[in-house]
């Protein structure tokens, strides 16, 4: 099953490479995984996405929260979140037929087109892992996709639910 | 006034004193000649120079697990620091609590591979507790009071300190500042076990007809051995432990069924196979345990007690998990029994010790002794060298047969008596161990239990042990051979002896005496009481004892390969 769990840990130099390390180590699975400071510069925050069976997790759970700067894991899947991956995607726009269709897609789906070259639109569009699996996939439909970026996916619970210090 | 300033290498030396270090085990290089220097000039830390940086995380080890208290080590950066690996990863497996400081280039050229430069952080980071890329000298005092303070509480483990050499050298100085009440927000040991899973425990402790208690490392690490002994009193329980768990419980207690495992007793296997509650207290089901996790006591209820969360259900689903220092955990369980009024189910438990006393009756940890004038079997060694030392010798183990005939014939009354490295099988462990532990009680007998090949791979220590008078006792038991990979080829390869036999042996005798020690060699079982007393009686002396045993020997009972738990060969051939 496809979960995604958000770390808070200590800012400091290695306590990325614990973390990657560990998943690495114990053959876990890192889909995609975004880290950044928080608010407080102190404290770094990672989401993981990553799939696998209840017994897996609860040990990816478990060993993550025994590394020594881990502060706290929460899994968000267990409970109402949100989920939002920003990507951008270069795609080729060579004649007006193709720029009105890639035009349409990206209004469709709410992204923004960015950046504008001789034959070259960038589409900037954010949503969950779903939303951005078809809007790329309609994309490939109309035109050629030259390159694509996606940032790994970020996630916040739900309501009065925070995962702080 | 204003407050005085140290160099970074002097608050190393500063911080060590303040965390009333004792022994500092080391080997000097070009990134640490400054802490060598302030070493020097003071008389808190004693400073013991090893031969090879792995025997000196062994040392540092083995006195760790003598006394309880943190080991500490000193290595130069680059091979100095990666010397220092195997034995990290040794301590690492068996959680034990150590710190290793270790040089490094300055920080103007990391990333530069400049000269010995290795990333040991990177290099030890799957095998530690916990490390630290010091990086300002302010910062060196209290980054050693946290290493200290992570390596011994919770589950206990080895940490690495990485010292760039800039901030060790006398150009830049600061005031030392040191906080040895350690507090972090982000690593805070559970302690107590949750009062609601104490209560599940002990109802199903109550209503067991068929109860072990299953005991490992944890409890040596904990100091819970007298706890431990007055659970398994109050429930009248079977006990068995783990290889890191003997003397968890006295050897010769009555309610002790043995080693369980590979090379465990078979009542204890069979007590774990038959058995519907199992009490996992400081012991995580280890695949040298279980055998086949898919055939692991399938009707057992598992009641599993443990400090580290991630022992818990990680190999074998626990029942009632509760995470907890065992020794408070078993306070706690003690007292809920007294709550709730425990009795014992006499007839229930009448029944099972009759059962248990049937599998005690085949004797399957035993041996037959040699014809007249045959090989000295190697059990026999372990016996008289239990005997002398009238079972009160610290043992400190190699890795092979000779270990497994150390842990099966030596019964060990007290916790930290058996030292050996089980998690990792580090050959090469046990001599600088009993260094180590021989250093931290010098009026002990300390043994270091070995084999002809074990002993060669940190056979240069003899030259540490002249230099500081270290009198150990080392015995080997020789059978010209790997014998535990021999015994492997003989039952799974067909009897292909590829590369365990070992050709062209020193004569150890005159090896030892080289170093300027005794030594002493047995070759008939007439002798091998005499000559043992003789060496033990040499108190000052190390004595190097080899003993020339039957290379044929294999170690049993021993489980069947993806067998369940119980299933074993009690001798050649035959099947429990
Ligand atoms: C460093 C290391 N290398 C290899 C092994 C694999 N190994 C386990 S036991 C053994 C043989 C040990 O021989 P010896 O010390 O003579 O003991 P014996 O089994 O003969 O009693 C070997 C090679 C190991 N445990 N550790
Ligand atoms: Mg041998």
């Amino acid at each position: 099953m496809r979960r995604i769990l958000a770390i808070l840990l200590e800012n400091e130099p290695g306590s990325l490479s614990r973390i990657v390390g560990l998943f690495s180590q114990r053959a876990f699975n890192i889909e995609t995984l975004t880290v950044a400071p928080t608010d407080d510069p102190s404290l770094s925050r990672i989401t993981i996405a990553t799939v696998g069976d209840d017994k897996v997790l609860e040990q990816i759970v478990k060993q993550v929260n025994k590394l020594i700067d881990v502060i706290k894991i929460t899994d968000l899947t267990e409970r109402a979140h949100v989920e939002r991956e920003l990507v951008l995607v270069k795609v080729l726009a060579m004649n007006d037929k193709s720029r009105t269709e890639v035009k349409r897609i990206a209004d469709i789906f709410r992204g923004a087109i960015i950046d504008i070259g001789k034959q070259i639109y960038t589409i900037e569009l954010t949503g969950d892992a779903d939303k951005i699996a078809a809007f790329i996939k309609t994309l490939s439909y109309e035109t050629e996709i030259v390159e694509v970026v996606r940032s790994g996916c970020v996630g916040i619970a739900r309501g009065e639910k925070a995962l702080k210090v | 006034m204003t407050a005085k300033l140290y160099t970074g290498a002097e608050m190393v030396v500063k911080a060590l004193s303040a965390l009333e270090v004792k022994y500092l085990f080391g080997y000097p290089g070009g990134s640490v000649l400054d802490i060598y220097d302030a070493l020097f000039q003071q008389d808190d830390v004693e400073h013991v120079l090893v031969r090879h940086e792995q025997a000196a995380t062994h040392m540092a080890d083995g006195y760790a697990r003598a006394t309880g208290e943190v080991g500490y080590v000193l290595a130069t950066s680059g091979p100095g620091a990666t010397n220092c690996v195997t034995g990290i990863a040794t301590a690492y497996m068996d959680s034990i609590p150590m710190v290793v400081l270790a040089g490094q280039v300055p920080t103007t050229l990391i990333g530069d591979d400049a000269f010995q430069e290795t990333d040991i952080v990177g290099c030890s980071r799957p095998i530690v507790k916990h490390s630290f890329n010091c990086r300002r000298l302010e910062d060196i005092p209290n980054i050693i009071a946290q290493a200290a303070y992570i390596a011994k509480t919770g589950r206990p483990g080895p940490v690495v300190v990485e010292l760039p050499k800039d901030i060790l050298m006398p150009t830049h100085k600061a005031a030392f500042n040191i906080e040895l009440d350690v507090q972090m927000r982000s690593y805070n040991p559970t302690v107590k076990g949750h009062p609601k899973q104490i209560k599940k425990a002990v109802k199903t402790i109550a209503n067991a007809e068929r109860l072990v208690v299953y005991s490992g490392g944890g409890i040596v690490l904990a100091n819970a051995a007298e706890l431990l002994t007055e659970l398994v009193e109050t429930l009248d329980a079977p006990v068995t432990n783990t290889l890191m768990g003997l003397g968890g419980i006295s050897g010769t207690h009555k309610n002790f069924i043995g080693m369980l495992g590979m090379h465990g007793s078979l009542e204890a296997n069979k007590t774990m196979a038959n058995a519907d509650v199992i009490l996992a207290l400081g012991a995580r089901f280890d695949d040298r345990v279980t055998n086949n996790v898919k055939k692991f006591c399938p009707n057992a209820t598992i009641i599993h007690v443990d400090i580290d969360p991630t022992s818990i259900s990680k190999t074998i689903n626990a029942h009632v998990p509760v995470v907890g220092l065992v020794d408070i955990v078993i306070e706690q369980l003690l007292a809920e029994l007294k709550e709730t009024n425990f009795q014992k189910n006499e007839a229930a438990l009448k029944q099972w010790w009759q059962q248990i006393e049937g599998w005690r009756s085949v004797n399957s940890v035993s041996y037959v002794p040699p014809a007249e004038g045959g090989k000295i079997k190697p059990q026999q060694v372990v016996e008289a060298m239990y005997k002398i030392t009238n079972g009160e010798a610290y043992v400190c183990s190699d890795v092979g047969q000779h270990q497994m005939f150390a842990a099966q014939y030596y019964p060990f009354a007290k916790p930290r008596q058996w030292i050996n490295s089980g998690g990792l099988g580090t050959m090469g462990f046990g001599f600088p161990a009993a260094m180590g532990v021989k250093m931290a009680f010098p009026d002990s007998h300390v043994i270091c239990i070995t084999g002809d090949g074990s002993i060669q791979m940190n056979i240069q220590e003899l030259s540490t042990c002249m230099q500081y008078g270290i009198p150990v006792k080392i015995i080997s038991l020789n059978n010209r051979s790997l014998g535990m990979v021999r015994q492997w080829q003989d039952m799974v390869y067909g009897g292909r002896h590829s590369s365990s036999y070992m050709e062209s042996l020193p004569d150890f005798v005159k090896l030892a005496e080289a170093y300027g020690h005794v030594g002493m060699q047995i070759n008939t079982l007439d002798e091998l009481d005499s000559k043992l007393e003789q060496a033990f009686a040499m108190k000052d002396r190390l004595v190097f004892v080899d003993v020339l045993v039957d290379e044929k020997e294999h170690v049993y009972p021993m489980q069947i390969r993806l067998g369940a738990i119980d299933d074993m060969w009690i001798k050649k051939g035959d099947k429990a």
